[in-house]
């Protein structure tokens, strides 16, 4: 698309003058880029390329880093905390992209498509926000609310169950391994759902009613409608979710510091926290920098091949 | 009748949902205004007899909450300030500019705003304490300045290669030069999109948990995340002191929501054109 318009673009500029002008005032623009990409080297690049470095050797924090090559990473692989770490990964990657997502289809198509169009898009706009409120919390802050609601000595989720008489279900749900790392699922749902749900509605505001009506013309129910034209519009949201919720997966360190800090035993460790532990707790920078480095190429590994599928579907779709 | 019936199930359900999810923010308002006897007798969803504000006003005093929000205004909105700068002289160059090796440049910016920090947080805590900048405000500042405004360059470079050229033209012909065109022509016309920017940089910065938790070590640089989140688990915590300090965390998080709802909603359609 972009390189299109600058192919027929640069016609038009033909002139010779207007050709040179342009290319002199190319040169003009660069220094404005000089505090971005100072700032950028200084707080992003450096410090990554040290972090790399740094996963190549033993140190404590002070004195010298030992050079140990790939050690660190051969530790990695045998290191049981490192694959549960993953393992619970996947598990929040369920809870925070997968499951959302899902749900977030549902609810946004309901809500625009039927709440919107049936009751009254001021009804359907108050239930998106209420569905969203939890979005706007500082992942901290959820951390607190939760870690008192679940609290096994003084948590409301307990005092409530038992208050009904269904003693029997109340747990330790945080501190116990069979269910922490359920409950950390249970409330990642409860944080994320609102995204999808605003982005997924907005994008339905793109669909042509006319496409619809043709649809229920020729016969097609609410959910072939759904299925066959909201869901293949509304690709490109679905997309950006996607890529974003995993990522934030991958990234999740507030909610685990605040909530269960990784325990108990490494039931819900997740490679932030693990990291987190290696450089500030154990000492062990060297290690933690071989963590670091690991979810770092996951994470880029995993933007790049999103970003691929995301332009060819569009490449796709133009033809 | 059947349709009617069918749209009193789904209104039902809908609502019933969202109760589930706005439960704990209600359980969490229920309990902070309640006195630590009247839970132990009456449990968490017992309605308090009369308001208590104690609890909020202990937990107030206890950890310096004014302090808390002020550090965390401070910060927040030096980073929206500033990262929107940068993120409009970023773009002036990629967008409007047409630098030379500007697509390799939109994939850095893409990247480095999702990298994870803890891919770098050890070497700037290192660096931070060699320049003496560890524990103190700045240096978290200058981080997700960096942090922020790659995102805002990544973002506003796409609207500025959209920007009309006729404008610049006109600004050119009536002899402003590149710096006069920037601040005269191109931020007044693109307001919106960066009013977006710093919206989303000033509530991104203040629910920032990991950075400012290793940085601000001492209690009155803390953020107000930082100072909660750390708070969690002491002995002092008991259930309504607990509602109490997520009812102080929640609060200023739902009033920029309210503030900002519009700017908001406007800028997350922005991100699902990109």
């Amino acid at each position: 698309m972009t390189t299109s318009t600058e192919v027929k673009r640069r016609p038009l500029a033909g002139a010779a003058p207007a050709r040179a002008r342009r290319r002199r005032s190319g040169g003009g623009y660069a220094v404005f880029l000089i505090p971005g990409v100072l700032l950028s080297l200084v707080v992003i690049v450096v410090p990554l390329l040290m972090n790399v470095g740094i996963s190549f050797t033993r140190w404590q924090g002070v004195g010298t880093p030992e050079w140990i090559g790939l050690d660190n990473y051969t530790r990695l692989l045998g290191d049981e905390n490192f694959w549960a770490s993953f393992r619970n990964i996947i598990f929040l990657i369920v809870a925070m992209a997968v499951v959302p997502t899902l749900l977030g289809l549902v609810l946004a198509a309901v809500l625009f498509d039927y709440v919107g169009k049936q009751i009254g898009p001021r009804t359907a706009s108050v239930l998106r926000s209420g569905f969203y409120l939890p979005q706007v919390l500082p992942v901290a802050v959820t951390g607190i609310v939760w870690g008192w609601i679940l609290n096994p000595s003084f948590g409301a989720l307990n005092a409530i169950l038992t208050n009904v008489g269904l003693d029997a279900l109340a747990k330790n749900w945080l501190g116990d391994p069979a269910y922490a790392l359920y409950s950390v699922m249970v409330i990642m749902v409860w944080f994320q759902i609102g995204y999808p749900v605003v982005m997924f509605m907005s994008g339905l505001q793109r669909v042509d009613p006319e496409l619809y009506e043709a649809a229920a013309i020729d016969g097609a129910g609410w959910w072939q409608r759904f299925r066959r034209i909201a869901i293949h519009l509304i690709k490109p949201e679905i997309y950006v979710v996607l890529v974003t919720t995993t990522i934030a997966a991958l990234k999740i360190f507030g909610q685990i510091f605040v909530l269960t800090r990784g325990g108990p035993g490494n039931a819900t460790l997740v490679p932030s926290y693990f990291a987190y532990q290696n450089f500030f707790e154990k000492a062990q920078v060297g290690y933690g920098s071989a963590i670091a480095t690991v979810l770092t190429v996951i994470i880029v590994v995993l933007a790049v091949v999103f970003l691929r599928i995301q332009a060819r579907s569009e490449r796709r779709d133009l033809l | 009748m059947n349709a009617r019936l069918s749209r009193s199930a789904v209104l039902a359900v809908l609502t019933l949902l969202v109760i589930v999810v706005l439960s704990p923010f209600a359980l969490v308002a229920l309990n902070a205004v309640k006195s630590p006897a009247e839970y132990a007798s009456g449990g968490p969803l017992s309605l308090p007899d009369s308001l208590y504000f104690k609890g909020l006003a202990d937990f107030w005093i206890r950890v310096d909450f004014g302090e808390k929000l002020f550090n965390s205004f401070l910060i927040s909105a030096s980073v929206a300030v500033l990262a929107v700068i940068v993120s409009i002289l970023n773009a002036y160059a990629l967008g409007i500019g047409r630098v030379r090796g500007r697509g390799a440049f939109l994939v850095f910016f893409l990247l480095a705003n999702l990298l994870p920090q803890e891919a770098l947080v050890y070497p700037l805590y290192y660096l931070s304490k060699e320049v003496g900048l560890y524990n103190t405000q700045l240096a978290v500042i200058i981080i997700f300045t960096a942090i922020q405004s790659a995102f805002g360059t990544y973002l506003l470079s796409s609207v500025y290669t959209a920007f009309p050229r006729e404008m610049l033209e006109a600004a050119a012909i009536d002899g402003a030069g590149k710096w006069r065109t920037l601040w005269r022509v191109v931020v007044p016309i693109s307001w919106p999109s960066l009013s977006v920017l710093f919206t989303f940089f000033f509530i991104w910065t203040w629910n920032e948990f990991f950075l400012p938790l290793i940085f601000l070590i001492s209690n009155d640089k803390q953020t107000v995340p930082v100072a909660l989140g750390v708070l969690q688990g002491d002995r002092m915590m008991d259930a309504t002191t607990t509602s109490a300090s997520a009812l102080l965390g929640i609060v200023p998080a739902i009033i920029f929501f309210l503030i900002f709802q519009r700017t908001l909603t406007r800028g997350v359609m922005a991100g699902a054109i990109k």
